[in-house]
């Protein structure tokens, strides 16, 4: 199976002289659920966002769909991001839309502006939005104001808008950290099952081992802006756990 | 606010010492400011007296020279509805221009300069200049009034869109949209309310100020007032000024319709029901 | 009332609105006041080509006849008319402050639950900001004669309406908690406004005050062209003699004059809230 994300000596350094990423090199097959482990502030948000570019990487290469991403610009890098779907930690939901226009916000890389702002998509494009609303548990909630949704709700929605763009790939930042255990377990399922019925890719960032561990077909545990370990939730000692977290009290 | 120092305050209310000095500074201020000005018991006891024959003259209002009042009136409604039209179409993109998280600085300084030039000079003062540059009448008044309502919307859509949450507008630009319906979805949905409340007020602000451009020349009712004035026709004053706050009232009215309708999205049914409208009603506690 | 999602029977394609038929006809009946409005006021207003024509020979004349700017004429003509015109914004606001209290408090009907005294408040309140502070000078020039005592009254009038309306908005946003608890616990009327409406209005009445105190400086600029005082007068001098470099003189005072104001303004804020 190709892969489908290939990452080669991928570095990041907000502050000149102190990287954040140190070189980064990993390949992500084209399908599965791979999780990202690893203490706050070793750089998992960092890699996520280097590959859709939403935070410039300082070198390194991001090779998806037959080009860097870390070299393409303008009309090219909106190419490639409404071929990568992105959810949230803070589900990052358009307050102010009803839950159908943020849907279709999934949409607005492939929609013209002007038909966008008129509000005139595809009509394939409702239809799918539809559905997807039904497939999420949010049937019937398509003309409510995001704003007026609960937390694992709102996750829902930015799961549905990230899957309308028919992505080729798909990001997560700490999907469940704003959410309550059994929610997260829920959004976790949504995201697993996604990566099965779409058959594409799934890349999350978490900081819960145990959703990580039940979820993944794939661990990568960072540690200091390294990858440190790599492999399949069942080769995850806590002795590597320790290595990556530090410490033990947090383990019990 | 901090409390006062004492050992044991015996009352449940300190004032606070800063509060105190301010009170002692604007009393002095006052008592300063009055003798600057030249105001005297003597004086305002005559006004008084005064007061009470203009009021006399005023009442009841004339109403007989409707056609004069209400050429002037329209004109006025004209110069409001078309510089509050120009003004928000202006206003826009400088506006837009003006954000600091959206354009790079060298596009939004200078926007920002163009809208707070247009701002630091009372409308009254802009029509003058108008009035010399193309003469006498409306289109000085609404050339005024356009700058007045640039300054006025600008910079409040200025602050509205550099307040904006930049999350909502990151997942935006993550799916690939391009930079104009990132505007419109990210960016737009979240100012728009605020953007309809000043553009509301700016409408009504307007309608007020065409009122007395007319007095330096800019047209409207304003210079219907002025020469009535000048003339001692205080009865024919009294009736101007019953209709210019009637049109007002009228005007505050279609304002809060259309916040109704575009914030709330009240159906017309609802706006004549009236009840308070969804935004205004307090919340249910948790 | 949310728009609808149809499905009609012979597809199964589903369709989306996103306003209901009833909102749209509102939403389409404010366009179509807007149009209307703009169309009508378009085709009457009297534009006189004339002018028109002549207006960038009539801009280069202005410009090049206020400069170069008459400075020298800062210290013996305008100095003392800008403190005039700050006196006069101060004190006039001082001023609606002490009567837009009792009117704000007539209007409000949780304060006070007469009908017809609330309605009678707030026509006067209505009234005060419908009419401009320069017509408000007009009046009191005509009562109490040219000078900075019209100018003075005729900023407290024309902000009483201003400050009373937001002041009672802050009134219906108040918390009916601690009244509650305050009545309850006997409190009589004057107790309830001190102690249960003052410290929740506390803050946003300052911030209106303050607003209202630099519209207010602005606006204190311009009265002296009906003669209230202030820098307005030695404006309408230099007009009437067309001494535009004066002209320009007092517009850059006026300038500095609004920019100063706004700055102590967003200090005080900075401090006080």
């Amino acid at each position: 199976m190709p892969d489908a994300l290939i990452i080669r000596r991928l570095s990041k350094a907000y502050v000149p002289g102190k990287p954040v990423l140190h070189d980064i090199d990993v390949e992500i097959a084209a399908e599965g659920v791979t999780a990202i482990i690893g203490p706050s502030g070793t750089g998992k948000s960092t890699l996520i966002r280097c590959i859709n570019r939403l935070v410039e990487p300082t070198a390194g290469e991001i090779l998806f769909d037959g080009q860097d991403l870390a070299r393409v610009s303008g009309v090219a890098l909106r190419h490639a991001r409404r071929r990568i779907g992105m959810v949230f930690q803070e589900y990052n939901l358009v307050e102010r839309l009803t839950v159908m226009e943020n849907l279709l916000c999934g949409r607005l890389g492939y929609v013209s502006p002007w038909r966008a702002w008129r509000r005139k998509f595809p009509a394939k494009d409702i239809e799918h939005a539809l559905t997807l609303l039904d497939t999420v548990g949010l049937s019937g909630f398509a003309n409510r104001r995001a704003d007026a949704l609960s937390g694992g709700q709102r996750q829902r929605v930015g799961i549905a808008r990230a899957v309308m763009q028919a992505p080729r790939l798909m990001l997560a930042d700490e999907p469940t950290s704003s959410l309550d255990p059994k929610t997260s377990v829920e959004i976790m399922e949504l995201l697993a099952g996604i990566a099965r019925s779409h058959r594409i890719p799934v890349l999350i960032n978490m900081h819960d081992v145990a959703l990580a561990r039940r979820f993944a077909d794939r661990i990568l545990g960072m540690s200091g802006g390294r990858i440190v370990f790599d492999g399949p939730p069942d080769r995850l000692s806590e002795a590597t756990l320790k290595q990556i977290y530090g410490g033990e009290d947090w383990l019990h | 606010m901090k409390a006062a120092s004492v050992p044991a305050p015996t009352y449940a209310f300190p004032q606070s010492r800063a509060a105190q000095i301010t009170f002692v500074l604007l009393t002095v201020y006052v008592i300063y400011a009055l003798t600057q000005l030249d105001v005297s018991l003597e004086r305002v006891g005559q006004g008084l007296e005064h007061a009470g024959r203009f009021l006399g003259k005023m009442i009841p209002p004339n109403f007989a020279r409707s056609e004069l009042l209400w050429n002037g009136l329209a004109e006025s409604l004209q110069i409001a509805v078309l510089a509050s039209a120009l003004g928000i179409v202006l206003a826009l993109p400088f506006g837009l221009l003006g954000a600091r998280n959206l354009m790079p600085s060298w596009v939004s300084w200078p926007a920002r300069l163009v809208i707070v030039v247009a701002r630091s000079f009372h409308p009254v003062v802009v029509a003058i200049l108008f009035v010399k540059a193309v003469g006498f009448g409306a289109l000085a008044g609404i050339l005024a009034l356009t700058v007045a309502s640039i300054g006025f919307i600008g910079k409040l859509f200025t602050e509205a869109i550099e307040e904006v949450s930049a999350k909502q507008v990151e997942a935006v630009r993550a799916t690939g949209a391009p930079f104009t319906s990132m505007l419109a979805f990210g960016v737009l949905p979240q100012v728009f309310s605020r953007f309809i409340g000043f553009a509301t007020y700016q409408l009504d602000s307007n309608l007020r100020n065409s009122t007395m451009v007319g007095i330096v020349g800019a047209g409207g009712i304003g210079g219907t007032l002025f020469a009535a004035f000048q003339r001692f026709d205080y009865d024919f004053v009294s009736a101007i000024l019953i209709s210019i706050i009637a049109l007002i009232m009228a005007g505050e009215v279609l304002a809060t319709a259309v916040r109704r309708i575009f914030i709330d999205n009240a159906t017309l049914r609802q706006l004549f029901r009236g009840g308070t409208p969804a935004h205004d009603r307090p919340l249910d506690d948790d | 009332m949310t728009a609808t999602v149809t499905t009609p029977l012979s597809t199964s394609r589903r369709t989306w609105r996103r306003f209901t038929p009833a909102q749209r006809t509102g939403r389409f009946a404010i366009y179509l006041l807007l149009v209307i409005a703009i169309v009508t006021s378009l085709r009457t207003i009297e534009v006189i080509p004339e002018f028109l024509y002549d207006a960038p020979d009539q801009v280069v004349d202005l410009l090049t006849r206020m400069w170069p700017i008459a400075w020298t004429y800062y210290p013996r003509g305008v100095h003392a008319a800008l403190l005039e015109t700050i006196h006069i914004a101060s004190l006039g606001t001082l001023l609606a402050l002490v009567l837009a209290a009792p009117v704000g408090i007539l209007a409000a009907h949780r304060l006070v639950p007469l009908w017809p005294i609330n309605w009678a408040a707030r026509l006067i309140l209505v009234a005060s900001r419908s009419v401009n502070s320069l017509v408000w000078a007009l009046i009191f020039v005509g009562i109490f004669g040219p000078g900075p005592l019209a100018g003075t009254l005729a900023i407290a009038f024309r902000s009483i309406g201003f400050v009373g309306k937001l002041v009672g908005e802050a009134l219906d946003e108040t918390h009916a908690g601690p009244i509650e608890a305050l009545r309850a616990a006997g409190a009589p009327w004057r107790s309830l406004l001190s102690f249960g409406y003052w410290p929740q209005v506390k803050p946003a009445f300052w911030s209106i005050a303050l607003f209202r105190f630099d519209i207010n400086v602005r606006e204190s600029a311009v009265l002296g062209l009906v003669g209230a005082g202030g820098i307005g007068m030695t404006l309408d001098a230099a007009l009437n003699l067309f001494q535009w470099d004066r002209v320009a003189l007092i517009l850059v005072a006026m300038f500095f004059v609004v920019i100063a104001a706004e700055i102590s303004v967003t200090q005080v804020r900075k401090r006080l809230l």
